[in-house]
């Protein structure tokens, strides 16, 4: 999941010819200063953080500008904001345009209809989720036809649009499509899509990118969107790896596998602190690399749950006493196993020849790895 | 034909030449697999594991009358491959490949039902029938014949799962891997009146996780349609919002796809629902009982 920050959204729109306001991007209080001084941004203008997070306007992460000292001091004030715990590097400024209604529009995707979905609704600049149903209209759009017109004009009947803006909605929509498709785009969301004048204008962008498509989008493979570096670490080593709030590392192999894991620690007043599914393999090297990312996140237990099926647990049992040597002492940490299935025996044996015992049911290892990382959180 | 494969069904192996379609072609044949084709361009008349190696579906159908296939051919290239397998005339594919775009499986699923076919996963571990057929890899030794049917969203997890049913003295009729993407071929509505159908299957087990609504379909289906018993668990209780946990598809977005209303919708329809995988093999085993005394 690649999430573009907005003006990247918007450089992405603006390829596929979707309207935009004026606008450029400022790094700092200079730079905005300039921008409106020589013109590229008219003014007044609006200043906005470009975080991933929403509610921007509400956070004071969004501030208005009539004049490029205003501009400088208002980016200023900005790029000092921790937003939701993200620090705002970069600015988006844009003309200030006179607004006559906000309207709603996205293309996603529906899982149980499988098919990619038009929603539209006339109350935009709101978070959709709190729009009443009976204002949103959902499309299904067939990908073998694509977008048909008669889904183009009924779009343009709900969000209540003639004349101008329902023809600008028409070639809106058309790129909107194609830049869903080429793109690879989990989502794309205009909220919102203003009509300003005689057509619309795209005021904000929100991209999302599905990861695998990346073999097809390597421009995108810097960005880090909002993993931390240990999840970015893991990304590039081809590792599921998930931090979440507790204190327990959990290592499985298989995602339900993982999942049902963190779900019974929970269930024993456990908190798990990493999601970390090995996936299927056959290499005591990835098995290792695993590990010792496990222990950079520092957890206070880890616990290894294995069902061997395609894996062997003799090849993870070495994998792991391998990484165990590489854990400097100070920072080693109790480890609970449970190692079951395909060459059990021989894992089982390799573990209790390196001082760890495998205990074979999920709840009493589950317990172990509780009371070993300091009982309930 | 129990559920979807059995002792006819013909299979082509796509992708025949990589490690891990030679590895899974020999254990399908252990498990009793008529495994008759394999395919990977440019490697035509070669073999594998004894299996005859083809360029194209296409010559290994006419050559060998495959009529289901399994694709463990990379992500960039699956798409293709299932349009080359369907346009051969096969109506069961059943796709191992992980991390193909989901505009790739839009395609891919349209096109294939367009022509009456179904595909399994992708991102699955495929199906089997004990003592009939297995297409993918779930592990041989897992499995005993018997008349429990599972259905599920994970890989290990079923292996664990199925395994425990059978050091329960039970076995089972089939087992569906559906996969863990967001756009899957076959869901659990998909699955379930095969089962229901099935005359060799007495109680279901399904497995399901975090993410989208496929669960609550399938429940709604139970309630209508499934007079056998069914036994669920979903993974994820603990997942976070917004984190994709491994699988593409678990993911809580917006507030929709939570254990919480699975596992609701589910109980609902009259489903018994397991708290922890190790409790469904012991609900299994305890409905079986019942069903002896009758």
């Amino acid at each position: 999941m690649v999430k573009l920050a907005e003006w990247r959204g918007k450089d992405l729109f603006r390829k596929y010819g979707l309207p935009l306001p004026k606008g450029q991007v400022a790094r700092t209080p200079e730079e905005a200063e300039a921008l409106t001084r020589n013109g590229t941004v008219p003014l007044p203008c609006v200043i906005k953080a470009q975080v991933l997070s929403g509610g921007r306007g509400k956070g004071g992460a969004v501030k208005f500008a009539n004049t490029p000292d205003e501009a400088r001091v208002a980016a200023a004030a900005i790029l000092g904001l921790e937003f939701k715990g993200e620090k705002v590097r970069e600015l988006l400024l844009e003309e200030k345009l006179p607004i006559a209604k906000e309207l709603y529009l996205s293309l996603t995707l529906d899982r149980s209809l499988r098919l990619p979905i038009l929603i539209v609704s006339p109350q935009g600049g709101v978070e959709i989720e709190s729009v009443d149903d009976s204002a949103i209209d959902k499309i299904p759009v067939h990908p073998f036809p694509g977008l048909a017109s008669y889904e183009k004009r009924r779009a343009g009947q709900t969000l209540g649009l003639t004349g101008g803006p329902a023809k600008s909605l028409d070639r809106l929509l058309e790129s909107l499509w194609t830049l869903f498709q080429r793109e690879d785009a989990e989502l794309v969301e205009i909220n919102p899509l203003a009509v300003v004048g005689d057509g619309l204008v795209a005021l904000d962008a929100k991209v999302i990118i599905e990861d695998d498509a990346g073999f097809r989008h390597p421009e995108w493979d810097d960005i880090q969107d909002d993993r931390t570096p240990l999840e970015e670490v893991a990304r590039e080593k081809g590792i599921a790896f998930v931090q979440l709030d507790g204190n327990i590392g959990v290592i499985a192999n298989g995602a339900g596998l993982t999942m049902a894991t963190l779900d019974v620690l929970k269930e024993f007043g456990g908190e798990p602190g990493v999601f970390l599914d090995l996936g299927g393999t056959d290499d005591p090297k990835k098995v290792t690399e695993a590990f010792l990312l496990m222990a950079q996140a520092k957890p206070k237990a880890v616990f290894l749950n294995i069902f061997g099926g395609v894996t062997r647990c003799d090849t993870v049992a070495t994998g792991l006493v391998e990484a165990m040597k590489q854990v400097p002492t100070a920072e080693r940490f109790p480890l609970v196993a449970r190692i079951r299935g395909n060459n059990e025996k021989e894992g089982v044996e390799i573990l209790r020849a390196a001082g760890i015992t495998s205990i074979p049911t999920l709840r009493e290892s589950a317990q172990a790895v509780v009371a070993a990382a300091g009982g309930k959180a | 034909m129990t559920v979807l494969v059995d002792e006819r069904t013909r299979v082509v192996v796509q992708g025949i030449t990589g490690h891990q379609g030679t590895v899974h072609t020999r254990q399908m044949k252990q498990f009793g697999t008529q495994v008759v084709a394999g395919v990977t361009p440019g490697k035509g008349g070669t073999e594998v594991e004894g299996v005859p190696v083809f360029d194209s579906v296409r010559e290994a159908v006419q050559r060998t009358q495959a009529n289901a296939s399994c694709i463990f051919v990379p992500a960039p290239y699956a798409k293709d491959a299932l349009l080359e397998a369907v346009d051969a005339g096969i109506l069961l594919s059943v796709i191992v490949t992980e991390h193909i775009p989901f505009h790739d499986m839009l395609v891919m699923y349209h096109y294939s039902r367009s022509k009456g076919g179904r595909i399994i996963g992708p991102n699955c571990p495929g199906i089997a029938a004990p003592g009939k057929a297995k297409i993918g890899i779930i592990p041989n030794v897992v499995f005993h014949p018997g008349r429990v049917g599972v259905i599920s969203r994970s890989g290990t997890l079923t292996y664990e799962i199925v395994n425990g049913i059978k050091e329960h003295g039970l076995g089972q009729s089939a087992c569906i891997g559906l996969g863990g993407d967001p756009v899957v071929g076959t869901s659990f509505v998909d699955a379930l009146p095969l089962f229901q159908a099935d005359p060799e299957t007495d109680v279901i087990v399904m497995v399901g996780e975090i993410g989208g609504t496929a669960e609550e379909e399938g429940a709604e289906y139970i309630r209508h349609h499934v007079t056998k018993p069914v036994v669920a668990y979903i993974a994820g209780r603990s997942a976070p919002p917004g984190k994709r946990m491994g699988h593409a598809g678990a993911i809580i977005s917006r507030g929709r796809g939570t254990a919480e209303t699975k596992l609701a919708a589910l109980s609902a329809a009259g489903a018994r629902v397991a708290r922890f995988p190790y409790e469904i093999p012991d609900l299994v085993a305890e409905i079986v009982a019942k069903q002896a005394h009758r």
